[in-house]
């Protein structure tokens, strides 16, 4: 027996699931963009798995795109968080006040 | 045979994003997920998308992963900054949210128990398949990507320069 779509859409549930878990949970802006990555992975799997299912080749080509805008977004998440630990200190999500009115 | 291996990989990529949120340490954190990077990329290569997961392990976890851990290095968080993982009220219910999600999704999800159909090109997942959608059906979405490329490089540099 081979694995069903619905494997891997149970599967990439569960990832997505476990990154939006990272996100809520922990208070580190580094781990916080790790676990945003993770649900973007997530997505890309249920993306092909879906493709493979219909038998094209569209899906495989978005998640091209998907892996290219990810290296973008995580450029520019990772300065933006560089540059709040030069101002603020710490990188620490529960500690960043400033914009508090 | 397929199912073996399917439920490896799923287990070490399931086991490994478990543990990106549950090191104290981020550079451990960075290690999980390019672990977990990894094992989706056997993922697609099962899918028959054999480009994607040579790209997947490139760029994924060999280009943004070394940026992750270029920058966890550089931020040199010292023993004081490490957070101690706070289990309080916030975390327990952020767990429950999550794992609600997931029941959510898999039981509305779960019902697609179809076998794969047929392939409609012989070379399913090859570079010059994913090249020619790409270059035809795709085309400014691809020059739109490069822009973007750009954009994100000019905005990182300016963002991060001293």
């Amino acid at each position: 027996m081979n694995p069903t779509l619905a494997h891997y859409i149970t599967l990439s549930a569960i990832l997505f699931s476990i990154g939006v878990t990272g996100v809520v949970v922990r208070r580190n802006a580094l781990v916080i963009l790790m676990s945003i990555e993770l649900m973007l992975n997530a997505a890309n799997l249920a993306l092909i798995a879906f493709s493979r299912f219909h038998g094209g080749m569209q899906g495989q080509a978005v998640v091209f795109f998907v892996i290219a805008l990810a290296a973008a977004e995580v450029t520019v998440g990772l300065a933006i968080i560089l540059t709040v630990y030069r101002r603020e200190g710490t990188i620490d999500v529960g500690l960043l006040r400033t914009l508090k009115g | 045979m397929g199912l073996i291996s399917f439920y490896f990989f799923s287990l070490v990529a399931v086991v490994s994003a478990i543990l990106v949120l549950s090191f104290r340490n981020t550079l451990s954190s960075g290690i999980a997920l390019v672990v977990t990077l990894a094992s989706i990329a056997c993922l697609f290569a099962q899918l028959g998308a054999h480009f994607l997961a040579a790209m997947q392990v490139l760029v994924y976890a060999g280009a943004i992963m070394v940026l992750f851990v270029f920058v966890i290095m550089m931020l040199n968080l010292g023993q004081k900054e490490l957070m101690k993982i706070k289990i309080g009220f916030g975390s327990v219910l952020g767990i429950l949210f999550g794992s609600y999600l997931g029941i959510l999704l898999i039981t509305r999800l779960g019902f697609l128990s179809h076998s794969f159909g047929r392939l409609e090109t012989a070379d399913y997942g090859s570079v010059r398949e994913v090249g020619r959608l790409l270059f035809t059906q795709y085309l400014i979405p691809f020059e739109v990507a490069s822009l973007l490329l750009v954009v994100a490089v000019v905005g990182a540099v300016v963002l991060a320069k001293r």
